[in-house]
């Protein structure tokens, strides 16, 4: 059968054209924000790395639980567009985590003298990331089965994030606030949920753009199979 | 026909491993020796020799690690044997739901585990003059509690990994981080339990509820996927 | 014995690149022995697997009478299977094995049951407490076919069975399925052994690439009228 019950390439529409005006509009307006926003009054111009820190480990465990989603799609319903998903939000996760890793230490050097404080936080975004480090492994090394294990995996990670958050809080002594974000001043509020807003069209758009790149291989695999039944027919 | 319960034939299933491993006692053994290697390997790299008196943190935290990477050996062992002569497939064939088949394999493995634990816990307490005596049975509930939620991840990690070339090096790597607050939960609990010198156990109750809720999750979820994990493609 | 034909409808499988199976449309009938011939990569094995339930079509659907077979479906009960692999657990004894299965099964008066097969397959003899794993290969096919008929399935399957068997064993399993036909089960047989498929096959079916190449029902087959089909049918570019 040459039709294919899969999509062919959309051609870019109006609500597109419009998220990537803004999203333009963004990257130019949000640096000038942050740079405008005031200075933190211990910290100072340092405490502004924290307009990239907080947004990546956001995404970080958004991507964890995008990554599940998936991966339960998968598992349960066969679905190859849920394990297509699974995997590009796990590569985002990464890639967000890595941000998070740089720019944690970078933040904890500068404020505080020490790369590592086994603040609860960082601490918990790390044993996320490294589970979706996992996952990539998973998938790649985990032989015929590997994609199943993954997403098993994913499944477990994303059950695994509260208790890991919590037990990482309660080890340290502290009871989980959320005074990050309450407790901002309110010069630093707007520059805040704006820079969230960036990262996260970023991740968004990335998301959309990987799973164009995994649905596009996967349609070139269908047609290279009916190339190949036609060969099949022909001789 | 009657079907048996479910329980039943989870129950079958676990006695199979037993019995088996009753008879050559091989993961018991391996597991064993591995820990004790564990302990003994951590003692020489933590103690400074001029100190030979350790915490009760090190010392919960040397058991704890020991079972971790011991437990390894039993959860690449438990499906070793149904690889042999590809019996999984006659175990998949039947009528057996495969959650039970999930439930047998991680209750035998547990107390496999558990096992070896008990005999490393007193040998561990000699070492370091740990008092495990006052709160024995915590203890026991604790090794219980934190073998349970390690198995209930990693048999289906073991599953997963049955045919995998790069099984022994991938289980590991890929159980450690996910069973983080397992080992974070019963190693403070174990620590607060073996510490003379405080007087007040808040801190293990919570850990050990933490634990107990841990595991119905993990359970929870290992139950749930293991079917479409280990049914292929 | 068997009451219900199992049939596949358009059934393909699909592994990435690779199409293993393509539009495969086979009834099998009760009472009949299937033979399912066909060169290596034909998808022999592949159908096998998802005639077992361990494996879900990417198209098509299978059903045994008007069910149809899914992951999950407790038709797994009516069916035996006997592969290369003996699929027994080596650290068992033979009578231990069986015991497993006939409880997992649910099966009524299993010890009766059990000494039943052991006889039936000529294992009877054999000392209670000697572990699967030092039987010989002939030994160990024919534990493997007490545990397919224990639960005294419809369907039997049986995937190149006699690969790894003597000659002898070879001759003892041709009865066995001569036996079993007689007795009215349905029979899916996946061979390499063309000798062995005509002696006891009432329908063809010749793999190729994927895709059914021969679909031949008869009374009996002679092994010249088997490999002329099965030549007939693989001719030309693998």
């Amino acid at each position: 059968m040459l039709l294919s019950t899969m999509s062919s390439t959309r051609k870019p529409n109006t609500a597109f054209i419009v998220g990537l005006l803004l999203t333009m509009h963004g990257f130019f307006v949000v640096p000038v924000m942050v740079a405008r926003a005031p200075l933190e009054r211990t910290m100072g111009l340092v405490q502004k790395i924290f307009y990239f820190h907080v947004p990546c480990a956001w995404l970080l465990m958004l991507s964890t639980f995008v990554c599940a989603a998936g991966s339960l799609a998968y598992l349960f319903r066969g679905s190859e567009r849920g394990d297509r998903l699974a995997l590009c939000s796990a590569e985002l996760g990464v890639l967000f985590g890595l941000c998070v890793m740089v720019t944690g230490p970078l933040w904890a050097r500068a404020a505080w003298g020490a790369f590592w404080t086994w603040d609860v936080r960082l601490t918990s975004s790390l044993l996320l990331w490294l589970m979706l480090i996992g996952y990539g492994l998973a998938r790649r090394y985990g032989g015929a089965g590997g994609r199943r294990l993954a997403a098993a995996m994913a499944l477990f990670a994303a059950a695994d994030v509260p208790l890991v958050y919590l037990s990482v809080n309660i080890w340290r002594g502290l009871h989980p606030t959320t005074k990050v974000v309450s407790s901002l001043a309110p010069g630093m509020r707007t520059p805040f949920f704006f820079s969230l807003a960036i990262f996260s069209a970023l991740w968004g758009g990335l998301l959309a753009l990987r799973m164009r790149v995994e649905h596009s291989q996967a349609r070139l695999v269908e047609l290279a199979l009916a190339v190949d039944d036609l060969e099949g027919k022909s001789s | 026909m009657a079907r048996p319960s479910w329980i039943a034939q989870a129950a079958r299933i676990a006695w199979k491993d037993l019995h088996i491993e009753g008879r050559s006692r091989e993961v018991v053994y391996t597991m064993g020796f591995m820990a004790a290697l564990v302990v003994l390997v951590f003692s020489f790299a933590f103690i400074s020799g001029r100190e030979v008196t350790v915490g009760p943190d090190v010392i919960a935290g040397i058991l704890w690690v020991a079972v971790l990477f011991s437990g390894t050996v039993a959860l690449s062992r438990t499906f070793d044997r149904e690889r042999e002569s590809e019996a999984i497939r006659s175990l998949l064939l039947s009528p057996v739901p495969r959650s039970a088949i999930y439930a047998g394999k991680l209750a035998a493995t547990a107390a496999i585990m558990l096992l070896v634990e008990l005999l490393l816990t007193p040998l561990l307490a000699a070492l370091f003059s740990a008092a495990i005596g006052p709160h024995a049975l915590w203890l026991g509930l604790l090794l219980f509690l934190g073998t349970i939620g390690f198995c209930a991840v990693g048999v289906i990690f073991s599953a997963a990994l049955l045919r995998a070339r790069s099984r022994d090096a991938l289980l590991g790597a890929l159980l450690f981080p996910i069973v983080i607050p397992v080992l974070l939960a019963a190693s403070r609990a174990t620590a607060t339990l073996l510490d003379p010198a405080i007087p007040d156990l808040d801190p293990a109750f919570f850990w050990t509820r933490f634990l107990a809720a841990l595991d119905v999750v993990f359970v929870v979820v290992g139950l749930w996927s293991f079917e479409p994990v280990v049914i292929g493609e | 014995m068997s009451e219900r034909a199992l049939r596949l409808m358009n059934v393909g499988k699909t592994f990435g690149r690779h199409r293993a199976l393509v539009d495969v449309s086979l009834a099998f009938l009760p009472g009949q022995v299937a033979a399912v011939l066909g060169p290596n990569g034909a998808g022999k094995s592949t159908l096998l697997g998802l005639l077992s339930t361990l494996s879900q079509p990417s198209q098509g659907r299978i059903t045994i009478g008007d069910e149809q077979l899914s992951r999950h479906s407790s038709l797994r009960a009516t069916i035996g299977y006997v592969g290369h692999e003996p699929g027994v657990y080596g650290d068992l004894s033979a009578w231990h094995n069986l015991r497993l299965f006939a409880s997992l099964y649910g099966i009524a008066n299993a010890e009766r049951r059990i000494d039943e097969m052991l006889a039936r397959v000529g294992l009877q003899g054999v000392r209670r407490e000697a572990a699967a794993r030092t039987f010989s290969r002939g030994m160990l096919q024919r534990l493997a076919l007490a545990r397919a008929l224990l639960h005294e399935p419809e369907i039997l399957l049986f995937d190149e069975p006699g690969s790894a068997l003597d000659p002898a064993g070879a001759t003892w399993l041709a009865g066995e399925l001569q036996r079993e036909r007689a007795a009215g089960r349905l029979v899916v047989l996946v061979t390499h052994d063309l000798a062995a498929a005509a002696a006891v096959a009432t329908h063809l079916v010749v793999l190729r690439r994927g895709r059914v190449a021969r679909d031949e029902t008869r009374a009996s087959f002679s092994a010249d009228d088997v490999r002329a089909i099965y030549e007939e049918a693989t001719r030309g570019k693998a």
